[in-house]
């Protein structure tokens, strides 16, 4: 793609957003790469770094291998976190912020120093996390009725929205984050379960991929990021009025209602 | 078609690892108790040629299982010693197309018998709980049943193994105990015990309750498997299964290939 082409995709993006209206997938009119895909992510990203936000972190999707076998792709991606994405437990979302919104439930790291590839090791990983917390993603996408491709989604900021943190911090070293539970619940039903492992095995794995891959275009991960390894379930569908629970094993609760 | 040559049909496809139609296919009127009827009859002739009854087996635990079969809670069908698995071995030929599923595994210290049990009471029967992966091997072709069909087919209860450690329930939040399950190295799914009924020892009281409905009690002694936490996954000749719990351990079994015997 040329940049004017690359420019155009993210412009639509960005109408996308602010009209609440969802647009075809950019790949189908035009040959898109994976490098085009997170050019035109950037090319958001210095828009609402224009418009004030500041980066806050990075999520990492894809991570699950029946999402990775359904999108045809053997690994996963990622997207960025902005200081205007992040909520606190308990708190009230307008839910017309999003288009078409699912929630994923997943234990999400902060860094107590920076973490910079090539070369980063799962032991790095672990040395450099400060705490994990209980974390609900919610995920969306600018794409009509979710029909991604890898492509697609990259450049759609990983289909982030949002990101609700616990405020109990807890250290990678007191918990078996591969083996703890999660369960999630929908307006107090129990909607899908699984466990930290169900993010590629291990959810240290995700984060010392997200530090290598960012190595490869001369970025890192910095002390205080946030980073969200991926779902620990299935996602699962969310409507105004909802209220959603996720509590983990050994590492707690977190919730969030969307307002009607 | 009645219940005792339905019993004979559908003993011979385990005997002879072939599958055949859904009963209903031909006996288009069976409902559900004279299924339970062909399960019992399957029962007693097992016991007949001299197996040991060791418990049950929950069948259709996950809410999404029901909805397919129109029923609002799981099945309950028999298991007997010949079905257990020693930990390490192989599964063997044997089988017709293999699945296998991760479960809590009760043991119970009392008698448990319905109606009315609740979850609270049930879990006080429990003596011990164990990590498990139960194997099920429908006498269907492609695993495609009625609800009768499964009924009669002792809910495609084949094989089970338990997991290396004996774990007292007091403390242990089994709804949050999570089942990390990978097929040849590669995690493929996840669960929590949750996924059963909510919690394990909710199941254990519907079987307790639903085996009421048939006269019967859940035995001091017996071995409870209360349900795939995930879906079962196909474990066809040479694969490797290992179902590890947050804390009921690893429970490792592996399908061998036909060449090796």
């Amino acid at each position: 793609m040329t940049p004017d082409e690359q420019q155009a995709v993210a412009s639509a993006l960005a109408d996308a957003y602010e009209t609440r209206s969802p647009i075809d997938p950019p790949s189908a009119t035009a040959a898109m790469t994976v490098e085009d895909a997170y050019a035109i992510q950037t090319l958001q990203l210095a828009r609402w770094i224009a418009q004030g936000a500041s980066v806050r972190g990075h999520k990492v999707g894809l991570t699950a291998r029946a999402m990775q076998r359904m999108l045809g792709v053997d690994q996963p991606d990622y997207g960025r976190l902005l200081d205007t994405m992040l909520f606190a437990s308990g708190e009230r979302i307008a839910a017309d912020r999003f288009l078409q919104p699912r929630v994923e439930p997943e234990i999400a790291f902060v860094l107590g120093r920076d973490l910079e590839g090539p070369g980063v090791t799962t032991v790095d990983v672990v040395r450099s996390t400060e705490f994990v917390v209980a974390s609900l993603e919610v995920i969306d996408s600018r794409i009509r009725d979710w029909k991604i491709t890898l492509e697609d989604t990259v450049a759609d900021n990983a289909s982030s929205a949002a990101v609700v943190l616990a405020s109990r911090p807890i250290l990678p070293s007191a918990v078996d984050l591969r083996l703890a539970g999660c369960n999630l619940y929908r307006n107090g039903a129990l909607v899908a379960t699984g466990a930290g492992g169900a993010v590629l095995g291990d959810p240290v794995r995700a984060v010392a991929w997200l530090a290598n891959v960012l190595a490869t275009t001369g970025g890192g991960l910095h002390a205080g990021d946030v980073v969200l390894p991926g779902s620990c379930t299935m996602a699962a569908p969310l409507g105004s009025g909802d209220s959603i629970h996720a509590e983990f094993a050994g590492i707690g609760p977190v919730h969030v209602s969307f307002a009607k | 078609m009645n219940v005792g040559e339905a019993a004979g049909i559908l003993l011979d496809a385990e005997g002879a690892a072939r599958d055949r139609a859904p009963l209903t296919d031909e006996w288009t009127g069976l409902d559900l108790s004279t299924a339970y009827e062909i399960q019992d009859e399957t029962l007693r002739r097992r016991l007949a040629r001299g197996e040991r009854l060791v418990g049950v087996k929950l069948g259709l635990t996950s809410v999404a299982k029901q909805r397919t079969m129109k029923i609002d809670r799981p099945l309950v069908a028999w298991l007997t010693d010949t079905m257990a698995l020693a930990p390490g071995v192989p599964i063997g030929p044997g089988l017709i197309h293999p699945r296998a599923e991760p479960e809590i595994v009760f043991i119970l210290r009392k008698r448990l018998e319905g109606p009315g049990v609740t979850a609270a009471e049930a879990l006080e029967a429990v003596g011990a709980v164990y990590a498990g992966v139960e194997v099920i091997d429908s006498r269907f072709a492609d695993f495609r049943f009625t609800l009768p069909d499964v009924v009669a087919d002792n809910a495609s209860a084949a094989r089970f193994v338990l997991g290396p450690i004996r774990v007292a329930t007091d403390k242990l939040d089994l709804s949050l105990e999570a089942c990390l399950l990978h097929v040849d190295g590669e995690a493929v799914d996840s669960a929590t015990g949750a996924a059963v009924q909510g919690h394990p020892a909710q199941a254990l009281a519907f079987a307790a309750n639903t085996l009421a409905e048939r006269g019967r009690a859940l035995e001091a002694g017996w071995t409870v498997l209360t349900g795939g936490m995930t879906d079962a996954v196909p474990i066809p000749p040479g694969t490797a299964l290992a179902a590890e719990f947050s804390h009921l351990g690893t429970v490792v079994l592996r399908a061998d290939s036909p060449q090796e015997h």
